[in-house]
């Protein structure tokens, strides 16, 4: 797998130009006092995020296909346990009941019940007028989600899958994200794009497409990625209330995750990241189907005898540095592991993003393990050698901490 | 010339609605009289409306100085244009004010109007100032999106006028999602999406409408067929000129462009027919005397005498007046005083414009979120997580 490995002696060429914007960023005002509970360090947590430095509960389920219990619930023994495409719809459902104004959009969403299930008798119970059917016409009924959007409505519109919104790229682009810019402001668009993506079960080039990366310049919108049932519902209803566009990205491979998350309503902040391991030698940043198989890895590693902490980034756009900056000025160390395409995609952005904040900080070269810059083929061993494997997360960590 | 009536006349010919010696810049004289349309309708899989169209000396009034304050406005942009105040793109409107004008008789502001980039006039036609017209255009402060969105990007939200975009064709989907909405807040109210020639061969159009069919969205589509797509004439772009059939089982109306009675009418009907059985399509056959833009000089490819033909023959403010001499609702010299005062407003308001300040510097950075739940963010980066949830 020699091949692979691409991130060594590159990553640090990415150096910071010199930009006007981090002089305003220095303008910070203090953090604001009204911070509400929803941080990730308070009671209400992930799983994982119980994990201390001691007990070691990983997450043994490592890829997603596996519906296994969760581990490490060692929390309360109240809440449910439900699928991640159960974990959406609850959130969707409960969000359609707390405002009218939240309909959903595209194909087979309503009578069919969704391709994916998440919106499973949503139409039964709300109704034609707000579970709707589309045509396959994505570029207009995004177009229509974005000016339904315009005068007040929340519309969630699903892609099928995150490729056909290819279709619709000028909409979300030069409408969804820039209509509040160039009306100065009078037009919010609280808009929630949706839909799976990432490499399946051999699926074929044109349904394995990333495309967090196409969408990360766009500026208006935010991006956020989910990979537990617990954030999936958190960062669902998130983005359903939030006044700004939100792209949410989900992963085909994750939606049978099975997990125990609270009765109560929550929400998952839509900037901030997960602190899913915490460690001391090594930074490890992840999101969505990555994190199962950098979890998988840190198993081996911590056999090893290393301590990584892994950080699920959840929030793409914008990029929650708070954290990873403090973990890496504990850790010195940065490992990006990513399903996203080589070549301009996030863990290059973050690496950029990295480097020019934290760049003292740093012993060593950020190394980024991303997908290969290839259209994913069909044949199942092609495919793996694709995406990141275990394996190479554990060689990368530790030739990064020698 | 239009064929006249009036309903309430049983008098003499030299009948007159209202006096002569005071001065009647603004007739209050609401009495319907009825006026016959240039021509009649063309329609397709509908019945089309009548040719007579109920209106009154103080609606034809007001249509001679909303059009004429239009027509000032646009050449006035010109020639900023020209003197480098307004940059990068400008697209001009006049010969098509009618359209505007006629739209904005039979609408109220609770229906939506959205259009592509040549949106200067139907934002005045909506409630916009002239103030706010040309600090956009120079970008300035006072501009009706604070300088930031430019010729193509007028928006005004409170009197639902929803832009003012410049990639041709996407604001019909966006058109028909605002139709959406209306039905889904049960409104009863229109929304009209205003597109081209040019765009009538987008695909997104077509999905669009079929949506606003299966849906029975209110929306009305409507063409404005000024017969050239930037440089390309639209036999040379569309198989099938007749834009207003290309609904299929969508119904369709041509209607005169440069007659605004003929637009109020239509436009009423319209309205009237989406509100019971869903989208329409209206084609307006108008004419633009400037070019597609500032940039192009819009003689390459039509000849002059075609653009004076049209200037002599079919000018909307031209039939107006007409129309007012004949009924004697004012004569040469009170159209012409409207005029001046009309040229004096816009020459106050670009006085003004001009006074006005460019955007503060940290407006760069306003408006790209909305500052109310999550990020307040400079772009993809940023040192601190600041969040304020809504209260639940």
């Amino acid at each position: 797998m020699a091949a692979v490995f691409q991130a060594f002696g590159t990553a640090a060429v990415l150096l910071p130009a010199n930009d006007s914007r981090v002089r305003l960023l220095g303008s910070f005002p203090g953090r604001k006092a009204n911070v509400f509970e929803v941080r990730s360090e308070k009671k209400i947590v992930s799983d994982a995020t119980r994990v201390s430095g001691r007990g070691q509960h990983l997450i043994t389920n490592a890829v997603a296909t596996k519906a296994d219990a969760a581990a490490a619930s060692t929390g309360s023994k109240s809440g449910h346990e439900l699928l991640l495409f159960e974990a959406l719809r609850e959130g969707l459902e409960e969000e359609m009941e707390r405002d009218p104004c939240v309909c959903v959009m595209g194909e087979d969403v309503g009578h069919y019940g969704g391709s994916y299930k998440v919106t499973k008798d949503l139409a039964k119970k709300f109704g034609d007028l707000r579970v709707l059917d589309t045509p396959i016409a994505e570029n207009s009924f995004t177009g229509m989600g974005i000016g339904a959007a315009m005068t007040g409505l929340r519309p969630i519109v699903e892609g099928m899958n995150m490729g056909f919104l290819l279709l619709a790229f000028n909409q979300i682009s030069n409408n969804c994200g820039m209509l509040h810019y160039t009306s100065g402001g009078q037009f919010k668009i609280p808009i929630v794009i949706r839909g799976p993506g990432g490499v399946g079960r051999q699926l074929g080039a044109e349904h394995s497409q990333r495309l967090e990366s196409y969408f990360q310049s766009i500026p208006g919108i935010q991006m956020v990625a989910c990979s537990t049932p617990y954030n999936a519902k958190g960062l669902m209803k998130a983005a359903i209330r939030s006044e700004n566009p939100v792209i949410l990205f989900e992963h085909v491979l994750l939606y049978n995750l099975k997990e125990r998350i609270p009765d109560e309503e929550y929400i998952c902040s839509l900037e901030e990241a997960e602190m899913v391991r915490p460690g001391e030698h090594v930074t490890i940043l992840t999101y969505s189907r990555m994190r199962y198989h950098v979890m998988q890895a840190a198993k081996t590693l911590v056999n090893k005898g290393y301590d990584p902490e892994v950080i699920d980034i959840r929030s793409l756009k914008p990029f929650d540095l708070h954290t990873i900056g403090n973990s890496v000025k504990k850790t010195h160390r940065v490992l990006i592991v990513e399903e996203c395409m080589r070549t301009g995609g996030i863990g290059a952005s973050l690496t950029a993003a990295i480097t020019e904040n934290f760049h003292d900080y740093l012993d060593a070269p950020i190394v980024c393990l991303s997908s290969q810059d290839v259209p994913t083929p069909y044949a199942g061993t092609l495919e793996e050698w694709t995406v990141v494997q275990p394996a190479q997360i554990v060689t990368a960590v530790e030739q990064l901490c020698q | 010339m239009a064929l006249i009536s009036r309903s309430t006349s049983t008098c003499a010919p030299l009948f007159r609605p209202l006096t002569l010696f005071s001065l009647r810049h603004v007739s209050t004289d609401t009495s319907p009289i009825t006026v016959d349309t240039s021509v009649p309708f063309t329609s397709h899989n509908c019945d089309p409306p009548s040719r007579s169209v109920t209106t009154s000396t103080s609606e034809l009034l007001s249509f001679f100085r909303d059009m004429s304050l239009m027509r000032r406005m646009e050449i006035a942009a010109d020639s900023l244009y020209k003197s480098k105040l307004i940059r990068g793109f400008c697209h001009l409107y006049d010969g098509q004010e009618a359209v505007s004008v006629g739209m904005e008789a039979a609408l109220t502001k609770s229906d939506c109007i959205i259009t592509a980039y040549r949106d200067h006039c139907i934002f005045l036609g909506r409630g916009g100032s002239l103030l706010e017209v040309f600090s956009e255009l120079m970008g300035r402060q006072a501009g009706c999106s604070k300088g930031k969105g430019g010729s193509m990007h007028f928006y005004r939200k409170q009197a639902g006028f929803y832009g003012g975009h410049g990639i041709v064709g996407a604001q019909v989907p966006l058109g028909c999602g605002l139709a959406f909405a209306q039905k889904y807040s049960k409104d009863e109210a229109v929304t009209f999406a205003l597109y081209g020639d040019g765009a009538a061969n987008q695909g997104q159009l077509f999905e669009a409408l079929n949506i606003a069919a299966l849906w029975d969205l209110p929306a009305i589509l409507v063409c404005e067929n000024n017969h050239y797509g930037m440089g390309t004439a639209e036999w040379r772009a569309a198989k099938s000129p007749a834009y207003y059939k290309r609904g299929d089982y969508v119904p369709g109306l041509k209607v005169d462009g440069m007659d605004a009675l003929a637009v109020k009418q239509a436009c009423k009907f319209a309205k009237e027919h989406a509100l019971k059985n869903g989208p329409l399509i209206l084609e307006m056959d108008t004419y633009r005397y400037h070019g597609h833009s500032m940039s192009d000089p819009g003689s390459t490819y039509r000849t002059r005498d075609e653009i004076s033909g049209i200037r002599q023959e079919r000018d909307p403010i031209e039939r107006v007046r007409k129309l007012l001499l004949s009924l004697d609702v004012a004569n040469e010299k009170e159209l012409k005083d409207i005029e001046k005062e009309v040229r004096k407003e816009v020459d106050e308001a670009i006085a003004q414009a001009k006074g006005s300040p460019a955007p503060e510097p940290s407006e760069l950075f306003t408006n790209i979120y909305v500052k109310s739940f999550g990020a307040e963010a400079y772009g993809a980066d940023r040192k601190e997580v600041r969040v304020t949830l809504p209260g639940y």
